[in-house]
């Protein structure tokens, strides 16, 4: 065998791209596990049309899944693929205007039939006429040279051809000098029940890889060597899964037995089943007729002492909007995760978008003030999730925890946490009567008060002598009796808000990245545009252009030093994936000019976009 | 768990014969409150009255109800702290306020998921859920048919006035069609829910209705509801004698009464009329009519019978001017329990994988370790 060049990288970006029906989020997930385990810094973007099988070769139907990885750490999935894997025609139609010139294509050719390339509405075969003349293409039949390779089977023609994804993935492996040991014992666990089919796609990675050693096709494999990371074990993780072990560790640390109410919705259905896992944990998950159910469940479940959680995405939310008043007003723990997706209304279900922000900060009736905490990254959903029962049950109030559609189904290595550093977050209930009344006997007044925290006493039912009614009704201040008293409403107005204002003083600063130390610009972000903000910001400094860069892991209430560091700086940049609404929220707390730049197009920001944003806005500060 | 009572053979008259065969107070704890502890203290009415005070207009039937939960309650043996009321919006969704347990005034039609929560995670406690007849079948009829298809331990209290009282008197889902409100000046177009028959439909395992009137009656069927385990759904019909009074003056007047009431009674022949003149028997096309008292073919009442026709084909006997209202337990079986199944399943799941370990949870899944 000829001795191949190996050719050194220090990153790729790559992306998988083929029919819903031809695996390529599996694909992807496979790659990115090799891929974590021999060490390279990573970060996904899956991406993947919402119906769920759309008509086979075409557009509507083309899924994909893009993956980073670098010797170095990175910050995003990356704006541009170096590499496309295009199954079919309508795979390559789809994704092509995303690839940079001089990108290499490699392609399924037995799918390029007129038939399929006429259908996505090409008039010749791109394969042929030169249309892709300015990129590397390489054509290769995946089809046939893996049901060639798997004639032996005792398998259908049907499945045979399904294993293309292997054999490609066999290739990309030889490729990029991935280990295969971890896909190969996957593929035996994944379809442990039926034992030829194992085989069958286990030959079929094998194929590809050896294909790409023997071939001529190919004269170059690639190496990218490990990142330095911390040291650690790590494990690579989506923004969902982190957020349901997040939960569970939070019901550890509070010692309340989980208690998750919800209704299926995209993109945060795979928190319920993932909960739904781990009933060996205590962990109680309910699937309730409605997204009210749901939330009114997990109150329910609070109000006996459990940890009430409901997770659900923008729809959502506006249906809990007024359990999400009651908890206000019961002042109960409760932790709402919205999953954000692209909306208005059904809006675009698979796709990302950060608009519920002001959903979550004012959509209720009346005065209803509630903690609004935001993971940046999907391995931060982990920790937010954590801090967000920690502030619901310590405050007894609703937490809302903003991800969204791109850390959900995004992922990236994940330095595993030390478990026995948990912090100690149990409740202290109620036991004893906390009111002498005038005529001396000794009560339960339910909203007698900490004078730190403002957390009403939380007894809970099943203790002896604190029986206690609370509902939706103004109550007075400490007793918690029904009260019309126009003083009393108004000083309860502001108890609440202040309850929540107050959690300013147990959340840490707001802190700033100014390695230059002279930016006279700040980029404020929140939730998932850390990594592309992060990643432009880094990108402008290496222009020689100063930059800071702060993002708000809280929302409601803001880290007590927001309006010091906003006011800091001559410019204030804030991108976000809406219309500007955390620029709304700082412009009137801090009355700071801030800038927004907003692109709602279901898709995270590019690095290079937001760089050329960032300089574009330095440069006319400089003017 | 005991028996379907039917399998028993053991019926005596009344209401009585629904507890018979079923795990019943003095021999043991009635299965509804299996989970729940027993109280050492013995209480009295006055225990459950709270400190607040009752603002039902004077002479609505909301008064009797309390009172005769308030000397019911005590019976049960259960400590008051191991009592929750859970109510929504309405007039009668006030109640938990005026019974020192537990308690939560929820929002609009929500009760039953609250208490579906509740109950779901806190099996030591007995959890009623207080409603009216729009809080439960207009915006909570989604959750009270689900909440009794899920069959969740719950005592299910409706106070059907048959209008909307806390709003000032609009018609209801259970107003009869044509009803005159200030919504409805040319009269109501709306079919009425028929809340006994939706309750079957919705795969309730205990059905019943009262009157607020009749303290035995309602008293006696509150016990049976608490006795059974699973989803107990009680239709209370009650006075608004604000905006709807003399509703159901037919099924209280002396005079009428005993022509309009049919009172069911398991194991009992289904007859009425003041000399049990009437009874009911099957039509050849599978729906009851009335007949002679002392007809052959008079259906004896079964409410432990699995299958739900007969529960099904007597609410169907009530007609608009409430002629042939049967009250009484129309159905009482049991089905296995919701939360009871979701124990098991926990204790299965830890059976199969240990009690959950965070560290190796996390560590689940390819890892990968960097020196
Ligand atoms: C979301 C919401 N919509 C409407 C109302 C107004 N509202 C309060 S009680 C009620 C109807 C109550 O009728 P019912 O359940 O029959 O109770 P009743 O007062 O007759 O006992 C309505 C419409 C409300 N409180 N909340
Ligand atoms: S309005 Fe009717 S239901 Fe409401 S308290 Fe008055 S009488 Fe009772
Ligand atoms: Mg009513």
């Amino acid at each position: 065998m000829p001795t191949k060049e190996v050719r050194q990288l220090d990153r790729v970006i790559i992306r998988l791209a083929g029919d819903s029906g031809d695996g390529m989020q599996l694909t992807g997930d496979r790659f990115t596990s090799e891929t974590a385990e021999f060490g390279n810094d990573l970060s996904t973007l899956p991406n993947f049309p919402a119906e769920i099988r759309a008509p086979a070769g075409t557009l509507p139907g083309v899924s994909s899944f893009q993956l980073h990885f670098a010797d170095h750490d990175i910050m995003t999935p990356g704006d541009a693929p170096n590499v496309l894997v295009a199954m079919n025609p309508a795979a390559l139609k789809a994704n092509l205007a995303d690839l940079p010139r001089g990108a290499e294509i490699i392609v399924n050719s037995d799918e390029f039939t007129p038939r399929a390339w006429q259908r996505v509405g090409y008039s010749s075969n791109p394969l042929e006429d030169g249309s892709l003349a300015d990129y590397r293409v390489t054509a290769v039949p995946l089809t046939s040279m893996t049901v060639e390779a798997l004639k032996d089977f005792d398998i259908s023609k049907k499945d045979a051809e399904r294993a293309k994804n292997m054999f490609a993935l066999g290739l990309l492996s030889w490729m990029y000098h991935r280990p295969i040991e971890s896909t190969i014992a996957f593929l035996e666990k994944k379809f442990a029940k039926n034992p030829e089919i194992a085989k069958a796609n286990i030959a079929a990675f094998r194929a590809g890889y050896h294909f790409g050693e023997t071939t001529e096709v190919f004269a170059v494999s690639y190496e990218v060597k490990p990142a330095a990371l911390q040291p650690g074990t790590y494990r690579n993780i989506s923004g969902n899964l982190a957020l349901a072990y997040g939960l569970i560790a939070a019901s550890q640390a509070t010692g309340l037995p989980l208690f998750l109410g919800s209704y299926p919705i995209t993109p945060a259905s795979d928190i319920l089943h993932e909960l739904a896992k781990h009933k060996n944990f205590g962990v109680r998950t309910f699937q309730a007729e409605d997204e009210i159910a749901g939330v009114t469940a997990a109150i329910g479940a609070s109000f006996g002492g459990s940890l009430g959680v409901t997770t659900t995405s923008g729809p959502g939310v506006a249906l809990k909007s007024e359990a999400i008043g009651l908890a206000v007003m019961l002042e109960l723990p409760l932790v709402i995760c919205d999953i954000q997706r692209g909306g208005p209304s059904t809006g675009l279900p698979t796709k990302t978008e950060q608009a519920d922000l002001l959903q979550a900060m004012f959509g209720r009736n009346g005065e209803a003030p509630v903690a609004i905490v935001a993971p940046r990254s999907p391995s931060d959903c982990f920790a937010m999730a954590i801090e967000a029962a920690r502030i619901a049950t310590k405050y007894r109030t609703p937490v809302f925890l903003l991800s969204d559609g791109y850390l959900a189904n995004g992922s990236e290595p994940w330095l595993l946490p030390d478990v026995s550093a948990l912090p100690d977050l149990r409740v202290d209930f109620a036991t004893e009567p906390n009111h002498v009344a005038d005529d001396g006997s000794r009560q339960f007044w339910p909203y007698v008060r900490d004078p730190e925290t403002l957390a009403r006493a939380w007894a809970l039912p099943g203790t002896p002598g604190l029986e206690h009614r609370i509902g939706g009704l103004e109550k007075s201040d400490g007793s918690g009796a029904i009260s019309y008293d126009p003083e009393n409403h108004d000083r309860m107005v502001r108890l609440r808000q202040a309850k929540i204002d107050g959690i300013a003083r147990d959340i840490p600063p707001l802190e700033v990245e100014d390695p230059d130390g002279n930016a006279e610009l700040l980029v404020l972000g929140w939730g998932s545009t850390y990594g592309p903000i992060g990643a432009a910001c880094r990108r402008v400094r290496a222009r020689g252009l100063p930059v800071a860069q702060a993002h708000l892991r809280y929302l409601n209430p803001f880290p007590a030093n927001t309006g010091e560091v906003v006011r800091r700086y001559r410019k204030v940049l804030i991108p976000e994936m809406n219309l500007g609404q955390l620029a709304l929220l700082i412009r009137a707390k801090y009355l700071v000019d801030a800038i927004s730049y907003d692109r709602v197009r279901g898709l995270p920001f590019k690095a290079a976009e937001l760089a050329d944003v960032i300089t574009a806005t330095i440069e006319s500060i400089q003017e | 768990m005991t028996n379907d009572g039917s399998s028993n053979g053991q019926h005596r008259a009344g209401l009585a014969a629904s507890l018979a065969g079923r795990a019943a107070y003095g021999n043991g704890r009635p299965a509804g409150l299996m989970s729940v502890p027993q109280g050492s203290t013995a209480l009295a009415a006055k225990d459950f009255k709270s400190d607040q005070e009752v603002r039902w207009c004077p002479g609505c039937g909301d008064y009797a109800i309390l009172a005769a939960v308030q000397g019911f309650l005590p019976e049960l043996g259960v400590p008051r702290e191991n009592i929750v009321f859970i109510s929504g919006i309405g007039c009668s969704s006030r109640f938990p306020y005026y019974v020192e347990t537990y308690g939560m005034h929820s929002i609009h039609g929500r009760a039953p998921a609250i208490a579906t929560g509740l109950a779901v995670t806190r099996p030591d406690l007995a959890v009623f859920v207080v409603t009216g007849d729009g809080d439960a079948l207009s915006i909570g009829g989604n959750h009270l048919i689900h909440a009794l298809r899920r069959n969740i331990n719950l005592t299910i209290l409706l106070f059907n006035n048959r209008i909307y009282g806390l709003t000032k008197g609009q018609y209801s889902p259970t107003s009869e069609l044509g009803k005159i409100t200030k919504s409805t000046p040319m009269g109501s177009l709306d079919q009425p829910f028929n809340p006994v028959s939706l309750a079957l439909g919705a795969e309730a395992t205990f059905v019943a209705r009262t009157i607020d009137s009749d303290r035995k009656h309602l008293t006696e069927v509150l016990r049976a509801a608490v006795a059974h385990r699973g989803a107990s759904f009680v239709e209370i019909y009650q006075n608004c004698n604000i905006f709807n009074d003399n509703a159901f003056e037919v099924l209280k007047s002396p005079t009428t009464r005993d022509d309009y009431l049919i009172r069911l009674e398991h194991g009992q022949p289904i007859t009425f009329g003041k000399n049990r003149e009437k009874g009911v028997r099957w039509t050849a096309s599978g729906t009851l009519e009335v007949c002679s008292g002392d007809d052959p073919s008079v259906v004896v009442h079964d409410a432990h019978h699995p299958d739900p026709t007969l529960a099904f084909a007597l609410s169907r006997l009530a007609q608009p001017d409430l002629a042939m209202t049967p009250i009484g337990i129309f159905r009482d079986v049991d089905r296995p329990v919701y939360e009871d199944m979701l124990a098991d399943q926990i204790e299965q799941a830890v059976a199969r994988q240990g009690r959950g370990d965070l560290a190796a949870l996390l560590a689940s899944g390819d890892t990968w370790t960097i020196r």
